[in-house]
């Protein structure tokens, strides 16, 4: 358990070796830094075989060195391993270690390379820094290196000054949220005078809660996962954020960082559970986020940026989770969606790379023939998001739909809107899949020659995360399947020590097996329905239709950029440069140079000479004399 | 003795440096510079070890029949840091500038080496007259140096740097001096603070003000602000480094020092008013920057919003906030000081300061780009670079400020935190992405010289970023 340091210190190793010889390193940079994720990823399995042995509660912390000492404030930088951290551990290394290895050939031809990993191992780092932190500092920490490496990486081709403006777009948005983070560290120290999550868990759970100001402490952090997890209102950065190479997009936008969100809620659960207004809040954003990405992703023709609505709506899904208390099926999401988004974003890469970078798949078409490894995994990939049993989307989907279903008043609402944006997901998913890889080619001639399947080295992870894919789901059976075939809910049985005192309270009433089934029965029914919308409309696409209507407004993102471009951007630049131009040269400078002016009048029948340095010096000089004799004028006094 | 050479060393070094042939000067200036920050190191380690027989406080009669004496001490972790900073800076100055000589050279180094005795003295003294004397001897060489060096506009620019802080310091003269009438003829810091304290609060408020003026006009701090955006513009580079990294810092250390202590009744009353006008400066500093197409002035606003942030710890009178204000005032002065230099690498090679013509230089000067991410990111503050644990602790300090209004003087300097991000990684990407034009298709990457001291900067940034335990041990007392 002492070893917990090493899972963050090899990405770091990483990160300073191809960092620092990116010159000299050429290819090899790459399988150095994945080398250095199978490394984390060796000693993250190991803790995570022993994790099961510590006792409920009571993590094991690691205190590495004093980051802020002094009398009033004592902050260390300690790591910590139980099993919700060892879960995302496994998922971080483990699929970034697949990302990295589908970057060796995927970023092959790309004079940066090295760059390229040294800012991936960076980025691992970062987010085992964030995971392990032992307090909310140093998961802040964590927080802000992934954005910076998100920053780094969306912005990754920096020729191209759009792809930098979405770089910036994401930091920005993302500050906004930790401004949030912040303010709520500063609300916890205030009052329990640490930032330890072990002893705000027990001074916290000790006595009457405050709740109201506990609901205001979980809003502020809640604001910080708006940002990084792409919630409404903060979500139009991630789309813009497909501008980064697409392994970029499966690790950081798809699989990892944008759940650091649903993690810190998770991590957070004491709080959040006592504090039902917050979580109502949660539960209401969640849902607005699944399903107005989910009407976005219905309309888009770029084959990333329907994956990056997507996986905001999926976001949305774990959001909803959160926001009922169910943390262990929020997680659960969390683990299938990084299987499944990770294989789809991996696999639109493949297409991108087979078709030469075009990435519109009005201009594809047809690829199923050309690449089949890709077809095949990609549509494995369709259907685990869908939700068809017993691929790994549709247990953790049923799991949060069920419990949105019995949790609070308006459950049943809540789920059947719910459940729209899941038929929204089966449609979009297919209508890429058709669209993409069924009907004529409809590319150049160019393109068609070209077109190939991607070497073994990307297409390995692809065929792991179907596996994966498919059979991720049986970690976390329910009850009323697993019982008859005596299989438990593994991943609830593992995360209880952690969350045991949040899991009992979140209980709301319990429906009977027969209605279980039923909705399980309906949610596939649902999925099926979403499909086969898809396959109608789309199994044999050929040209695009122009859009009108409400569609139109879905495909323009619902103004939302506009909106906030109109709304905040432009006026807060208006509002500088009315200042610039009135208050500073104007105002407080005119009244400034107006007394200058009238010093200098009076200074210039002492001038002799117009040379401005000898005035200078005779002004002092008259100005020292004055002193003087302001000085004698006192002394003389007494 | 070893404070006296603090202040003696750059002092005779500065006067010698007139006096000699113009090939030696550089040379001589660099050895000074660098002696002083081994006296610098030394008395560091002496006040963190407590070594015995080592007095860091030296005491000598000076203007008896006036009560003033010449005492000076290295007392706390706030004026060790402040005399590093100091010391660490010039020699950083002098060493960039050794492949881009000044004209006059005599003048030039004899003058920055008497502003540096003059700084040393500022964070050293223990009498109020000693202090005023040393504020006036920092503040007189850098007016003939900005006024002698820099942009074309320099001299009417001067003049009102001139102006403005020459009346700020009358008017604090005169503070003085009206405290000085209530205690037993002494000028020491202890016989002021008693003066301070027998005054009523009616006493202190016009005191206060008087007092507070002359060091918002240093700081600066809204209003007060309109000579350090033109000053830093048009200042030669090492003087800019020399106004923006330390000069500044006096308003802050002097308030630290002589106005809380000394008028306390004065400065909780105010407080509201003050942590107004701070916060202000920091929403107001960060609109402004994020509109400037010059590169100077764009760093000069993003100053006035950090100087407003330590101001408003300052005000706060929290413990961790002005713990964090210690911190952030020394790593302040290493971030800007390799801003300016990133800036002067810019105007040296392309003749310009104007935004919009630059761009692509990513391409060309790949090292350069690292140098210039790594800094600016130490401006806004991400955590693991210096810039973090101190505003972190400020915002702390602000957050607990014993005001009816914190929550919202906090969220409203918050924002801060995100216009940071956004004028920054503007200058950024206005800089170096893109692609390159005619002007920076040419641009040479860094050159040995250059390359040594950003990479010094960044190491600095990077360890007490990582593991600021040095910073904590000072400011822990």
């Amino acid at each position: 358990m002492n070893l917990v340091w090493l899972v963050p210190f090899f990405p770091l190793i990483g990160f300073l070796i191809t960092g620092l010889g990116r010159n000299q390193l050429g290819k090899s940079a790459g399988w150095i830094a994945s080398l250095a994720i199978l490394a984390s990823f060796i000693v993250s399995t190991i803790l995570f075989t022993e994790v099961k042995s510590i006792p409920a509660g009571s993590p094991v912390v690691v205190h590495l060195f004093d980051f802020i000492n002094t009398g009033s404030m004592q902050i260390p930088f300690s790591l910590q391993i139980d099993a919700l951290s060892s879960i995302f551990l496994m998922v971080i290394t483990g699929i970034g270690f697949l990302i990295h290895l589908y970057s060796i050939s995927y970023m092959g031809h790309d004079e940066g390379m090295a760059k390229f990993f040294s800012y991936l191992n960076l980025f691992v780092f970062s987010m085992l820094l964030l995971v392990l932190g032992a307090n909310y500092l140093i998961m802040f920490i964590g927080w802000e290196g992934v954005g910076l490496c998100s920053y780094l990486l969306i912005g990754f081709w920096y020729k191209n000054l759009d792809y930098t403006q979405a770089a910036r777009k994401a930091f920005v948005m993302n500050r906004i949220g930790d401004l949030g983070f912040l303010v709520g560290m500063f609300l916890l120290f205030s009052k329990y005078n640490t930032l330890d999550f072990v002893a705000l868990q027990a001074a916290i759970g000790s006595g009457t809660p405050d709740v109201s100001f506990l609901t205001a402490v979980s809003l502020c952090f809640f604001v910080g996962a708006t940002g990084k997890s792409a919630q409404v209102p903060l979500f139009t950065w991630l789309p813009d954020a497909m501008a980064g190479p697409t392994p970029v997009s499966a690790l950081i936008h798809a699989a990892t960082m944008v759940t650091a969100g649903v993690y810190m809620v998770s991590r957070s659960h004491f709080m959040f559970t006592l504090a039902p207004t917050a979580q109502q809040v949660i539960l209401i954003i969640g849902l607005a986020t699944a399903l107005i990405a989910a009407t976005i992703a219905t309309q888009q023709n770029d084959i990333k940026k329907v994956l990056a609505y997507s996986t905001v709506s999926q976001l949305g899904f774990m959001f909803m989770a959160l926001g009922v208390g169910a943390y262990v099926a929020a997680i659960f999401h969390v683990i299938t969606h990084a299987f499944f988004k990770a294989l789809l974003f991996l696999g639109s890469g493949s297409v991108i790379h087979g078709m030469g970078g075009e990435q519109d798949i009005r201009k594809m078409g047809g690829l199923k023939s050309h690449m089949k490894i890709t077809y095949i995994t990609f549509f494995i990939g369709c259907i685990a998001i869908a939700g068809i049993p017993p691929l790994s989307g549709f247990f953790s989907k049923d799991e949060i739909m069920m419990h949105v279903f019995t949790g609070g008043a308006y459950g049943k609402i809540f789920w059947t809107l719910g459940m729209l944006a899941a038929l929204m997901t089966a449609y979009y998913m297919f209508r890429l899949l058709f669209v993409t890889f069924w009907g004529q080619f409809r590319g150049t001639e160019d393109q068609r020659h070209h077109l190939h399947e991607s070497p073994a080295l990307m297409t390995v992870p692809l065929v792991v995360l179907a596996i994966l894919s498919v059979v991720g789901g049986f970690i976390g059976i329910p009850a009323v399947l697993g019982e008859s075939m005596g299989m438990s809910h593994a991943l609830h049985e593992f995360l209880k020590p952690v969350l045991a005192t949040s899991l009992e309270v979140s209980h709301g009433e319990h429906l009977s097996h027969q209605h279980e089934l039923m909705l399980m029965g309906i949610a596939t029914l649902i999925a099926v329905a979403g499909i086969l919308m898809g396959y109608f409309y789309f199994k044999k696409y050929n040209a695009a239709k122009e859009s009108s209507g409400i569609f139109k407004f879905f495909e323009n993102k619902w103004y939302i950029d506009e909106l906030y471009d109109g709304v905040i951007v432009k006026p807060l630049f208006t509002i500088s440069r009315w200042k610039e131009r009135f208050v500073e040269k104007a105002g407080i400078d005119g009244l400034v140079n107006g007394i200058g002016k009238l010093v200098q009048l009076g200074s210039n029948r002492f001038r002799l000479l117009q040379n401005g340095l000898v005035g200078f010096y005779l002004f002092m000089t008259v100005l020292g004399v004055i002193l003087l004799f302001v000085i004698q004028i006192w002394y003389n006094k007494f | 003795m070893l404070i006296v050479l603090l202040i003696l060393i750059p002092l005779l070094g500065g006067l010698a440096a007139m006096l000699m042939p113009e090939r030696n000067v550089h040379i001589h200036a660099v050895g000074v510079a660098i002696t002083t920050l081994a006296l610098a190191v030394a008395g560091y380690f002496h006040f963190t070890m407590n070594t015995p027989g080592i007095d860091l406080v030296y005491q000598h009669s000076w203007i008896e029949s006036l009560g003033a004496t010449f005492s000076v001490g290295l007392t706390d972790g706030l004026s060790i840091l402040m005399v590093l900073l100091t010391a660490i800076i010039f020699p950083f100055i002098f060493i960039s500038i050794r492949n881009k000589q000044p004209e006059r050279k005599n003048t030039f180094y004899g003058l920055m080496l008497l502003a540096q005795a003059g700084l040393m003295g500022v964070f050293l003294a223990q009498d109020a007259l000693l202090f005023y004397v040393f504020w006036e001897v920092a503040l007189i060489p850098v007016y003939f140096l900005s006024s002698m060096y820099g942009g074309p506009r320099r001299i009417p620019v001067t003049f009102k740097f001139f102006v403005y802080t020459f009346a700020g310091s009358l008017i604090m003269l005169a503070a003085f001096l009206m405290i000085y009438q209530h205690t037993a003829h002494q000028f020491s810091f202890g016989s002021f603070v008693g003066a301070g304290a027998s005054l009523e609060a009616g006493q202190q408020n016009l005191l206060f003000w008087m007092i507070f003026i002359a060091f918002a006009i240093k700081m600066p701090i809204f209003p007060f602000h309109t000579w350090q955006p033109d000053a830093y513009e048009q200042s030669a580079t090492p003087v800019t480094i020399v106004l923006s990294a330390i000069m500044v810092k006096m308003g802050l250390f002097a308030v630290i020092r002589w106005l809380i202590p000394v008028l306390p009744l004065a400065s909780v009353r105010w407080m509201d008013l003050i942590l107004l006008l701070s916060v202000v400066s920091v929403v107001f500093g960060s609109i402004m920057a994020m509109v400037q197409t010059n590169i100077k002035r764009l760093i000069a606003y993003s100053s006035i919003a950090h100087i407003g942030l330590m101001s408003a710890a300052i005000f706060s009178q929290q413990a961790v906030g002005l713990q964090g204000v210690a911190i952030q005032m020394f790593n302040h002065g290493i971030n800007i000081m390799g801003l300016w230099i990133i800036v002067s690498i810019l105007e040296n090679r392309l003749k310009t300061q104007d935004l919009r013509e630059m761009g692509g230089i990513a391409k060309v000067a790949p090292a350069f780009t690292i140098a210039l991410v790594v800094i600016s990111l130490a401006n806004i503050a991400l955590p693991l670079t210096n810039g973090f644990v101190g505003e972190f602790m400020m915002f702390n300090g602000l957050f607990n400020a014993a005001s009816p209004y914190r929550i919202a003087f906090t969220v409203a300097a918050g924002l801060g935190v995100i216009l940071s991000a956004v004028y920054t990684l503007t200058m950024i990407q206005k800089v170096a992405y893109g692609n390159t034009n005619s002007l920076t298709e040419g641009f040479k990457d860094l050159t040995i010289n250059e390359k040594l001291i950003l990479i010094l900067i960044i190491l600095i940034i990077l360890w007490l970023g990582f593991y600021p335990k040095m910073l904590m041990g000072l400011v822990n007392v």
